[in-house]
């Protein structure tokens, strides 16, 4: 028996997600006496897994791009070439697209957002966020193959020795039919998704002219942007800025909520990030109750002092 | 062109969540229900191939009589007619099932439901069913175009978007930026009053297993109050942030 992780990676690196799934994966396989083997696409080097506990590494090879259809086939039979009873896999957009075909597949229970280590693991008993962030269901998985998918950021890097030793993995899969057109990805900005730190404003700057300030406070934080729902309806940023319950869920470290009133939908979208700072002119707003750290001020005067302050604290502190 | 649309019935978006009975079931108490945001997108979309292509457009539930004015108010909304699989949806595997045996039987073109409800959160019911009944599936829709049996699809990912083509049938997951809010459809008295002479099928759900049970829920612990900084101490935020928070 193993446990087998699907760790995604960028450009030969692995993503910080994938770093993750591999402690998790780690902790999931001390605890039911398996080896742990990790899946990826495309590796150069697997040195980094060394770090993260995993005994096996198998390198698929695949010429074309992500397609969702020809990843779950690919993953399904390295999951059965490893007699794995327990697929883990990441919570970002591609994981979560490929999972449920994957469960199909193996005929296997899927179950997403999952964020921490299982509670009981006869049955599998898992803890896992549900109402989007309001709360959380426990569920107990009855199949003999289980699929994980655990939230990002919420189980965190946990260092510990394995050997990670690469082998090559070639299988013949059928072609999905799915035929990528084109594909739009900015590259030099950090995705909301993979971001620690995310810098969000809402309806409070006034008009999308003024969010020359947000991108510089993100930019010295090394932050993603991102919007409230009524910004992205108006038509000031994109919709894939939109953070909230029908928008993008965040999970960073650091959220900092500018001109944000706190509606509860917004809030479900940011429950799962760690610290949140508001600076909003209304004391009242309800943001502040779901905030760590608020400043009640005007972010007109508030954030162009933060933005030079930290310019100064990243000099001294780097 | 045959559209099913999936809709799941989930309480409002401003809802507060609460459980009762040991904290094993949803207090529906107070909670008003609603479409499924994800599904009401997709809705409105299917509701524009409905009127420029001429689309039939089916909706459908797995759940209770008690979700019938969900339904109800998506024939208002312009849908031809309504399916309720008569049985509890208790996990994600399971209702999928119960629409592949749907899909088996109807033969869609087109079927089109959210990237995920807002209650459970599965984000599962759609690539499930795409892989049960073998149709080309693309999740995180946010564009859709059909011409014959082409489908030029957008789907978001993170950083970014991809633009897809397939054949039908198809599948997607659809989520906002399918259509826009504003695009989104109350219905009018015309609406309500035709869609009560819709029909609405009640059907006996097919045998089917279930792969996971929920046990119980629990509630976010409290949070503690909230560390105010006045405003001409911005310095005082970058330490704590540093030191206390540890984030930058």
């Amino acid at each position: 028996m193993s446990v087998l992780v699907y760790l995604e990676s960028e450009n030969g690196k692995f993503k910080k997600v994938a770093l993750e799934v591999a402690s998790y994966g780690r902790a999931v396989a001390d605890a039911t006496n398996s080896t742990l083997t990790a899946a990826g696409f495309n590796l150069s080097s697997a040195a980094v897994l060394e770090n993260y506990g995993v005994d096996k590494v198998l390198n698929i090879n695949c010429t074309s791009p992500f397609k969702a259809s020809n990843y779950a086939n690919y993953l399904m039979h390295v999951a059965k070439k490893e007699n794995s009873n327990i697929v883990i896999l990441s919570s970002s957009t591609n994981s979560r697209y490929l999972a449920p075909l994957l469960a199909v597949k193996l005929e296997a229970a899927y179950v997403s957002n999952v964020i921490d280590t299982p509670l009981e693991y006869n049955p599998l008993k898992v803890k896992r966020t549900a109402f989007t962030n309001k709360a959380f269901s426990l569920s107990e998985i009855l199949t003999e193959t289980k699929i994980i998918s655990v939230s990002n950021n919420a189980y965190g890097l946990k260092e510990i020795k394995g050997n990670a030793v690469m082998e090559d993995f070639n299988t013949d899969i059928t072609e999905s039919n799915v035929q990528i057109n084109n594909t739009d990805k900015a590259t030099n900005k950090v995705s909301i998704a993979d971001a620690e730190i995310v810098v969000s404003a809402g309806r409070g700057l006034k008009g999308p002219e003024n969010w020359s300030m947000v991108e510089d406070l993100a930019e010295v934080l090394g932050a993603a942007t991102a919007c409230s729902k009524p910004v992205s309806d108006l038509g000031w940023r994109p919709h894939s800025e939109h953070v909230g319950q029908t928008g993008k869920p965040v999970a960073s470290n650091l959220y900092i909520a500018i001109g944000i009133s706190g509606a509860i939908q917004h809030l479900a979208g940011v429950n799962s990030c760690k610290v949140k700072v508001v600076i909003n002119t209304d004391p009242e707003a309800p943001f502040f109750k779901a905030a760590d750290y608020g400043v009640v001020g005007d972010a007109f005067e508030v954030v162009p002092e933060l933005i030079e302050k930290l310019k100064t604290f990243k000099a001294q502190n780097s | 062109m045959k559209i099913l649309v999936c809709i799941s019935h989930v309480p409002d978006t401003t809802s507060k969540i609460n459980f009762t009975e040991n904290n094993t079931k949803f207090d529906t108490n107070g909670v008003q229900f609603v479409i499924n945001p994800n599904d009401e997108f997709g809705l409105t979309r299917a509701m524009w191939f409905k009127e420029k292509q001429s689309a039939s457009v089916d909706v459908i539930n797995v759940g209770g009589p008690n979700t019938e004015p969900t339904l109800r108010k998506a024939l208002a909304i312009g849908a031809d007619r309504a399916i309720r699989i008569d049985a509890t949806p208790s996990d994600g595997f399971y209702v999928a099932k119960q629409l592949a045996e749907i899909v088996n039987n109807e033969k869609y073109d087109l079927i089109i439901a959210g990237r995920e409800s807002i209650d459970y959160n599965g984000g599962m019911v759609p690539g499930l069913l795409a892989e049960l009944v073998q149709y080309n599936f693309v999740t995180n829709c946010i564009g859709l175009e059909i011409k014959d049996n082409n489908a030029v699809v957008v789907r978001e990912m993170d950083g970014g978007k991809e633009t897809l083509d397939c054949t039908l049938p198809l599948i997607i997951g659809g989520q906002k930026g399918l259509v826009e809010e504003s695009d989104l459809k109350i219905p009018n008295m015309r609406g309500i009053m035709m869609a009560r002479k819709k029909p609405l099928l009640v059907l006996k759900p097919a045998e089917a297993e279930t792969q996971t049970i929920t046990t119980n829920f629990e509630k976010p612990s409290p949070k503690g109050a909230v560390k105010l900084i006045d405003s001409n101490n911005i310095d005082q935020l970058i330490e704590l942030l540093h030191n206390e928070a540890k984030v930058i």
